[in-house]
């Protein structure tokens, strides 16, 4: 018996070999480490809300009501960037299927020609010319395709992400292609929120010094934390409220990046370029992809097309790559996301083998709830299954059974 | 829901090979795939009726990805609300790969169904490659 009915539909964000972690069914997708985003999080709510509790209702009765309601609008905006960034698709390239990765060693064979034995064969890369420019395709040996133009392997979330420009632990993603604007628009406004909130720190503590006396207003403002931070040029030690301190920090780094990321822009170039000097100008390499027109380039990246994200990721899984005759025709009739005759899952069950390597094995399932990285542990195969099978038949092995009544 | 079935019914041989047509990358990242045509079809399909197809496919992708007033205004409306309207509104690229969804199947049931071919809407393979599925005659019968 090679084929088991399951009735459970399983989409195709389940079986992503990247290391990713995806909720509300495969909408959300995030690397696997998140504890410096939830840092994040912490830094601007924690802040943000420490300035609405004890500086805004002061401001808004001796200065304007419009300030609290100016920063609550940004406050607003840069969380939304922070979460469309951090949640949504960087532009990952998918893996290619078993056919199209033979098709591609077999083209590479044939351009090699023969390579004597114990001879390392040559390096697996492709020349393309991209506006008057010889850009190098690498050949990546994950995910079997040759890396389009300005496309890279993150590590930490072991794909391809097209357009890469740096793998982000703030924001707990890569940023690339699809996410760069809102990466971008992200930093812009949470400088802006910053100063923003720096500003009326400072204009607050004025205020009040100016009505009860310096000391009485740390006294009095119970968002006073015994901070130290050298402000002024003229050496004055001022103790502040946490806030100023967090602004302080944050001040120079966020507004620095956002400034870096401007220029980038600018020139249409990514982080990951500017870092290798792809185009710094050595060998007369120049960005074939610039505009060489810094507006026209801001518009590009920042208002330019929104890109789909290619992996489909709540589309229902069909069968496995693996038999072809029978995958060939479900591509046809599913061509489309939004189809929605309910199919009866068929799978050929214990015996598909994906391209994956054992240790791509573990991310394909079980990626959802777990915390742990081993899924093999959570989830104690039964004892039918036989002990020779590799990882991931094993535990598809046991989805199965476990479905299928 | 009829033609899916028929489709089907056409599909019953094995696959003989499978043909993949990449990406051109001359005029940057833009998704445009290569007019060459691949010698595995000179015996099932005119070379002109594939340019057609690339080229018409090429036409739509350059279509939803062209710079300019429309995708501009779409970006900055997009951004005033914090792409929340995202949520809601189809961007004019979804637009354009549904059209292109469509005229892959249509494609498929006029010409390439016929001559025991298969495209694959570029979409399912991540941009990178239209694949052209190539059936065995189906005087061989069922190939499994």
């Amino acid at each position: 018996m090679s084929a088991v009915m399951i009735t459970r539909k399983v989409r195709k964000w389940e079986k992503l070999p990247g290391k990713n972690t995806f909720c509300c069914d495969g909408r959300v997708m995030m690397a696997r480490q998140k504890g410096v985003f939830y840092l994040t999080l912490f830094l601007i709510v924690g802040t943000c809300s420490l300035f609405f509790a004890f500086e805004c209702p002061y401001l808004a009765l001796h200065l304007s009501p419009f300030i609290p309601v100016f920063a609550i609008v940004l406050f607003l905006f840069v969380m939304a960037m922070l979460l469309r960034t951090s949640f949504s698709d960087p532009g990952v390239l998918p893996r290619a299927l078993q056919e199209e990765a033979t098709f591609i060693e077999m083209e590479i064979e044939a351009a090699n020609g023969n390579v004597p034995a114990g001879q390392r064969p040559p390096p697996r890369i492709r020349n393309v010319q991209i506006n008057n420019q010889i850009v190098k395709l690498k050949y990546c040996y994950t995910c079997k395709i040759f890396r389009p133009p300005r496309a890279s392997h993150c590590s930490i979330c072991d794909n391809c992400v097209d357009r890469f420009d740096h793998h982000c632990p703030w924001v707990g993603n890569c940023v690339g292609k699809r996410n760069y604007r809102y990466f971008y628009l992200f930093t812009l406004s949470l400088s802006l929120l910053t100063i923003y909130i720096f500003t009326f720190d400072i204009v607050h503590v004025v205020m009040r010094s100016v009505d009860k006396g310096f000391l009485n207003t740390l006294k009095e403002t119970p968002g006073t934390y015994p901070f130290k931070t050298a402000l002024d040029g003229a050496g004055l030690c001022y103790d502040i409220e946490s806030p100023v301190l967090v602004c302080f920090f944050t001040l120079w780094s966020v507004v620095g990046l956002t400034g870096f990321h401007t220029y980038l822009i600018s020139l249409n170039q990514t982080t990951n370029e500017d870092i290798k000097g792809s185009w710094s100008g050595k060998n007369r390499v120049q960005n074939p992809y610039s505009h060489k027109n810094i507006f026209k380039n801001c518009c590009e990246v920042l208002c330019g097309p929104a890109y789909p994200s290619v992996l489909d990721r709540r589309g229902l899984q069909e069968d496995s790559p693996a038999p072809a005759s029978t995958a060939a025709p479900n591509n046809s009739n599913n061509s489309s996301s939004s189809s929605p005759e309910p199919q009866a899952m068929k799978t050929t069950a214990p015996l598909i083998f994906n391209e994956h390597t054992p240790e791509d094995a573990k991310p394909s399932l079980g990626a959802p709830a777990q915390k742990s990285p081993s899924p093999k542990e959570e989830h104690p195969p039964p004892s039918k299954v036989p002990p020779l099978a590799s990882p991931e038949p094993d535990v598809e092995a046991s989805n199965i059974k476990d479905k299928s009544h | 829901m009829a033609e899916t079935h028929s489709l089907q019914d056409l599909q019953q041989p094995g696959v003989s090979s499978k043909v993949f047509v990449q990406r051109d990358y001359s005029s940057g990242t833009i998704c445009k795939f290569q007019t060459k045509f691949p010698s595995d079809l000179e015996s099932r399909l005119d070379k002109q009726q594939f340019e057609e197809t690339i080229q018409t496919l090429n036409n739509l992708y350059a279509e939803a990805e062209k710079l300019g007033g429309k995708s501009y205004l779409e970006g900055c409306l997009a951004c005033l609300t914090a792409y929340t309207i995202f949520l809601c509104m189809e961007t004019h690229y979804e637009k354009v790969l549904k059209k292109i969804t469509r005229y892959i199947k249509d494609q498929n049931e006029k010409i390439y169904a016929p001559r025991g071919l298969l495209l694959t809407d570029p979409i399912e393979r991540g941009l990178r490659v239209v694949e052209i599925t190539i059936f065995e005659d189906r005087s061989v019968g069922s190939g499994r």
